[in-house]
């Protein structure tokens, strides 16, 4: 099966530091991934992590320094702001600011008629449009005459998603689409673009620090620790079975809503390695608690076994224990 | 002995569409080393339950009635000269992001140093208590963080580095404001440890704002659950999370997608809308979206204690 979207080795490099002593560093560092049509795709990793810069990079707000970027087979990497324009109708972000994203002087109608507007589409009519997106996304049409300030966090959300359905896209990138929710609210964000991508069969690419939504929403995962995936493959397999000792630890650090849960945690120093200073050897390192002689020097290959891919010298077995170690958080 | 006592606290703001009252009737009380985690949907009311404790409310908020009783003064009778004296040492802030808090163009030590303007210390003492708070925090190699400017420190070690700053004179009262939202799973357990040691090293109490039911089971030891500005159940963390007895609360913990035993692609949902908080229902505030509802829902539901600090704001608490 042929992917919608086929990401290669892709860097992003920012500059940094005062002008003589310009350094480049890579916020993104050699990714490489496909997805499916209908497919949910999640990236995990904590913040800084590169996560949102490789969205940005698939969506054309970034550019990139290396690898490349095909989208239904077209190389879209190497397109200017112009060219890329078209391919935006297909490809659609929600960012993590539902209000902030909203333009605060417009009304929810002229917000949602916006890209009919900016794409030139001009055989649909906006009177027609805007309330079938508003009842796709479950608003009544009378929520066209309000303002972004007279919406809900989860009202605005659900705008923010029907903005970015109005143009039937094939994927949508939606990062942190979530965050600043409670529960019951994420819950009918989360399956309202569930719902779509059934019955639109969108493509999606979610990004969050909640695991358990990863867990439900998405058919593959993707763990990234410094710029890098370090393990890919099935929700429900990555979840049964980390192979990664950075996901096994994400796994066991998620906060359980139980008071007298046991916690059975693999402990992480808490410094993350700043990117100006990668370590050598397997970047994990200075933080793993099975680091070994090799780890230091020689970094792993990114190894695909069955449907899982993996940046260890010795990837966990199933219920592994961290060897005893001095914790330094 | 109680930190902070909320009492039939009623806030309103005035706005175009008429009064909004943002909170109705709130009371809870913080007990001394305790940590009380407040939890509820965005605009039930948490930030200006914030901001009325502290004192920065915006100019069309005003406080109606009720009062807010910290170490034994009434912080709604408080002159802004005498707030500003308890804001920072006495109370303290921490919120979600942490670059909003730290000053980008004054080194860490230059900051801490600033914060301690009241102590009576001299320089030296007072670079060496921002050292001591920098290494309680475990920033490593203290004494050359403090010649470090904010944005050299990463997100979480910058979290810490506000935390520092908070508990740097040793406050009676932390407000901790989403403090781990934007950290990943390792961090934000990290962060609400360390949290929890510095709290027992302090002996301060803490109140623990967040949308994450399991920081909170984590952490807290007592729970505020709030809904449209009301406070619709309250009770220590074990009483609140296994057997809850306000709807929304039940409903609310039921939704948790960490709560679903098998992996589904439906999470479950409290159908319906928070109400216009300029026309609030004269009865429960949560009547409409209740599958429990009754006909003694038309009028104000009395706060019902159930258990000894557990009180559910709820007729139907009362019948069992």
């Amino acid at each position: 099966m042929s992917g919608i979207l086929e990401i290669r080795d892709v860097e992003v490099t920012f500059e940094v530091g005062p002008l003589m002593r310009r350094r480049s560093i890579l916020g993104v560092a050699g990714v490489s991934f496909d997805l499916h049509a209908g497919e949910t795709f999640a990236i995990v990793g904590e913040s800084g992590s590169g996560k949102t810069t490789l969205a940005r990079a698939i969506n054309g707000l970034q550019g990139i320094s290396n690898g490349s970027i095909r989208f239904d087979e077209e190389r879209i990497d190497t397109l200017g702001g112009r060219a890329m324009k078209p391919l935006r109708r297909r490809m659609s972000m929600m960012f993590q600011d539902p209000v902030g994203s909203l333009s605060p002087r417009m009304k929810v109608g002229n917000l949602i008629a916006e890209p009919f507007r900016i794409h030139g589409i001009v055989d649909k009519n906006p009177n027609v449009e805007v309330p079938r997106l508003l009842s796709l996304v479950g608003l009544t049409p009378e929520f066209a005459d309000r303002y972004p300030h007279q919406l809900s966090g989860g009202q605005a959300r659900r705008v923010g998603v029907a903005r970015a359905i109005a143009l039937n896209p094939a994927l949508i990138i939606a990062d942190e689409p979530t965050a600043g929710l409670d529960v019951s609210v994420q819950g009918e964000v989360l399956n309202l673009l569930n719902d779509l991508r059934e019955r639109l069969g969108l493509a999606m690419i979610i990004i969050t620090h909640n695991l358990h939504v990863v867990h439900h929403v998405a058919d593959r995962m993707a763990v990234m620790y410094l710029g890098r995936f370090v393990e890919v493959g099935d929700t429900d397999e990555i979840f049964r079975a980390p192979r990664h000792p950075y996901t096994a630890a994400l796994l066991s650090a998620n906060p359980e809503p139980d008071p007298d849960k046991a916690r059975d945690r693999i402990a992480l120093p808490a410094e993350v390695p700043s990117l100006l200073a990668r370590p050598a050897g397997c970047e994990f390192h200075s933080r793993c608690p099975w680091v070994a002689a090799r780890c230091k020097s020689e970094a792993p290959e990114f190894v695909q076994s069955e449907t899982r891919k993996v940046a260890c010298h010795t990837p966990l077995e199933p219920g592994a224990r961290p060897p005893a170690m001095e914790v330094t958080l | 002995m109680t930190v902070l006592a909320i009492k039939d606290l009623n806030v309103t703001f005035s706005t175009e569409g008429g009064q909004l009252h943002a909170l109705k009737n709130v009371s809870f009380d913080v007990p001394e080393r305790r940590i009380v985690g407040v939890v509820g949907e965005s605009g039930c009311g948490k930030s200006t339950l914030i901001n009325a404790i502290l004192g920065l409310l915006a100019d069309n908020g005003s406080i109606d009635a009720g009062s807010i009783t910290f170490e034994g003064e009434d912080l709604t009778r408080l002159g802004p000269a005498r707030m500003q004296e308890l804001r920072g040492q006495r109370i303290s802030t921490v919120f979600q992001d942490p670059m909003g808090a730290l000053n980008p163009v004054l080194s860490v030590g230059r900051q801490m140093r600033n914060i301690q303007y009241r102590s009576g210390r001299s320089r030296s003492e007072k670079d060496a208590r921002s050292e001591a708070m920098l290494r309680q925090v475990r920033i490593p190699d203290a004494q050359a963080a403090l010649a470090r400017y904010p944005h050299e420190f990463s997100g979480g070690m910058r979290q810490r580095v506000a935390i520092a700053m908070a508990l740097m004179m040793k406050p009676a009262l932390l407000i901790a404001d989403e403090p781990t939202t934007a950290l990943d799973a390792t961090l934000e357990v990290a962060t609400i440890e360390l949290l929890r040691e510095l709290q027992q090293d302090i002996a301060c109490s803490v109140l623990f704002i967040s949308h994450h039911l399991g920081v909170i089971a984590e952490l807290c030891d007592d729970v505020v659950v709030m809904y449209a500005g009301e406070v619709v159940e309250r009770g220590t963390t074990r009483q609140v999370f296994h057997t809850p007895r306000h709807p929304y609360a039940r409903r609310l913990l039921e939704c948790d997608p960490a709560r679903q035993s098998g992996r589904t692609r439906h999470l479950p949902t409290i159908p319906g809308e928070i109400p216009d908080l300029r026309q609030r229902p004269p009865g429960c505030v949560f009547a409409t979206r209740c599958d429990q509802r009754v006909d003694a829902c038309d009028k104000v539901p009395p706060d019902v204690a159930v258990e000894t600090g557990h009180v559910a704001r709820c007729v139907l608490a009362e019948a069992r």
